[in-house]
């Protein structure tokens, strides 16, 4: 990025994770994280596998409640209203309907691809056919899908490709206008081609929408994001602008981590 | 240097590769076993009884005269049996294993449940004979009824339809359901929008592979009190004057085809053999059409669903 950063104090925050800690059963996966997402950025965790970034991003939408033995303590709170996203007394629904989540493989239902964008909507009680039809075009279009599914609305998702199959699932999580995206190795399941034409689409989206993406690739968190978090043993090791963190990483950590010397 | 020459791979190789073989040879002679097995059975009984497979033999009731008996009343008996043992058993057996896969807690009490349903599913049939005879028959005042008969063989089956859907729901990947949970969907949602329509083929292949169990048993139909000589039908279900529908047939007195292959292999007539095998062949005929049905309907539904 050649243009100068702005001082970090003031952007505006989307969310943020104070003293952050998750367990499963008895083991702690998440040690008192904290840490900002800014309004309108693409934030990228990093790590080796077992790290915690998929568990951390996962938070965000109460995906852990959905299993027994899960613990939440500290909070996520989100911004404007700052309501904390793992308070019991939220329900995860709510969560959920607030930010929307695509998946490491693409996992579409097995239902058209008009009904797949549709379902959010439904799930809020939209069933009226032009609102739908007028949503799922835009999202559609906003997950760069609209060219090639638009006359074949009708047909089974999986009868797209892969990428055209993670492209639907961003639709069908767009369709509920988020106010985060969170993205668990969205590109893992892709081929090379695929993976070009989501980091583009990441880019595209995130002048309307707030994204957290986990990548175990680190240059398509270079590629893609504006912040990253390296994550080691379930603690944030380093946070900072992505140029910070790969050209000057502070902590010798983060540094082995991202010239390959370790993970 | 080889560990071993060309020459002494190949020996190696064929030398295994005759084991292929003579599993090959085991598994053939196993399977015509059964086969063979089942197919004489039912060719014998189409030899010995296809004298008697005429459009008569379906509308003539049971008589002294083997050359008149016919199979009418226990060919009705039967579907409306199964009918109630159907209407029955599916959302019983379907709601309980759905609830038992999407919202039972994960505790102690659960896995007791779980294991026993496996459990109840090898429980002798006799024994649902006799707590039907107790509780249908005598305590609730059904009977010896077609209800009865239907109550009875659900609970038979209500094992195997449980097991089915809790299998199928198992089918469905777990990604599938958060693609569901993420977009803000409650358990009810996704159990109706995505669980049931998903789960679907699999569990009419349960349904249907336990009415099959069910369309045969006898000693269960026998200890609730199935007539053995019947030659009167229940009461229609549909009449000619409002309200059209009637339900006095669930609480008539019946027969079903097990019962009466049983009843005519036990007459010294030889001409009644004839009889019980030509109603022995229509018999496995129809289990063999429900399960002809459970393979379409599984094809016709599972072509849209792929993951």
């Amino acid at each position: 990025m050649a243009e100068p950063k702005p001082a970090l104090d003031s952007l505006p925050l989307k969310a943020h994770a104070a003293s952050l800690n998750f367990h499963y059963g008895d083991f702690h996966a998440l040690k008192k994280i904290d840490m900002p997402i800014y309004d309108k950025r693409v934030t990228a965790l990093i790590g080796p596998s077992g790290c915690g970034k998929s568990t951390f991003l996962r938070c965000f939408n109460r995906m852990h409640d959905l299993y027994p033995g899960n613990r939440y303590e500290g909070e996520i709170r989100l911004h404007p209203d700052n309501v904390n996203l793992l308070d019991r007394a939220v329900d995860p629904i709510e969560v959920r309907m607030r930010l929307s989540m695509v998946f490491q493989k693409p996992n579409p239902f097995p239902k058209t691809i008009f009904e797949n964008i549709a379902y959010g909507l439904r799930v809020r009680g939209i069933n009226r056919r032009a609102v739908l039809e007028e949503k799922v075009e835009e999202a559609l279009r906003g997950a760069a899908l609209w060219n090639e599914a638009k006359d074949r609305l009708h047909e089974q998702a999986f009868n797209l490709s892969g990428g055209q199959q993670q492209r639907l699932c961003i639709a069908r999580a767009l369709a509920t206008e988020p106010e985060i995206l969170l993205f668990d190795e969205p590109t893992s399941a892709l081929d090379p081609i695929a993976t070009a034409s989501i980091e583009e689409l990441i880019a595209e989206l995130k002048q309307k929408v707030t994204i957290l993406i986990v990548t175990h690739n680190m240059q398509q968190a270079a590629r893609v994001s504006d912040f990253t978090a390296y994550m080691y043993l379930g603690e944030l090791i380093e946070y900072g602008w992505t140029d910070d963190i790969f050209i000057k990483p502070q902590n010798p950590q983060t540094e082995a981590y991202i010239t390959g010397r370790f993970g | 240097m080889a560990l071993q020459t060309a020459a002494e791979i190949r020996a190696l190789i064929a030398r295994h590769k005759r084991w292929d073989v003579i599993f090959g040879i085991i598994g053939i002679l196993c399977l015509a076993i059964g086969l063979l097995t089942f197919v004489t059975l039912f060719v014998d009984m189409l030899l010995d009884g296809y004298t008697r497979l005429k459009p008569e033999f379906f509308t003539e009731f049971p008589s002294r005269r083997a050359g008149q008996a016919g199979i009418l009343s226990a060919w009705i008996g039967t579907t409306m049996v199964m009918i109630v043992t159907a209407v029955v058993a599916v959302p019983l057996g379907v709601a309980a294993g759905i609830y038992l896969e999407e919202y039972a807690p994960s505790n102690w009490m659960t896995h007791v449940i779980e294991i026993n349903i496996s459990n109840l599913a090898g429980v002798p049939s006799i024994v649902y004979g006799l707590l039907a005879l107790g509780l249908f028959v005598y305590q609730f005042g059904l009977g010896q009824s077609v209800a009865t008969a239907g109550l009875t063989l659900a609970l038979l089956i209500l094992p195997v339809v449980i097991v089915a859907t809790r299998e199928a729901i198992r089918a469905i990947p777990g990604a599938i359901r958060e693609a569901a949970y993420a977009l803000g969907a409650t358990k009810w949602q996704v159990v109706q929008g995505h669980i049931l329509p998903y789960s679907t083929g699999g569990i009419l292949t349960g349904v249907i592979i336990g009415m099959a169990r069910a369309i045969g048993e006898t000693a269960p139909i026998i200890t609730v009190g199935a007539l053995t000589f019947i030659a009167f039908l229940p009461p229609s279900p549909v009449g000619a004057e409002f309200p059209f529908l009637s339900f006095e047939w669930l609480k008539s007195p019946f027969t079903v085809m097990p019962i009466q292959i049983f009843n005519w292999t036990s007459r010294p007539d030889p001409a009644f053999q004839a009889n019980a095998a030509a109603a022995g062949f229509i018999l496995v005929f129809m289990t063999l059409a429900m399960n002809g049905m459970a393979i379409w309907l599984r094809y016709r539904i599972r072509r849209n669903i792929k993951w």
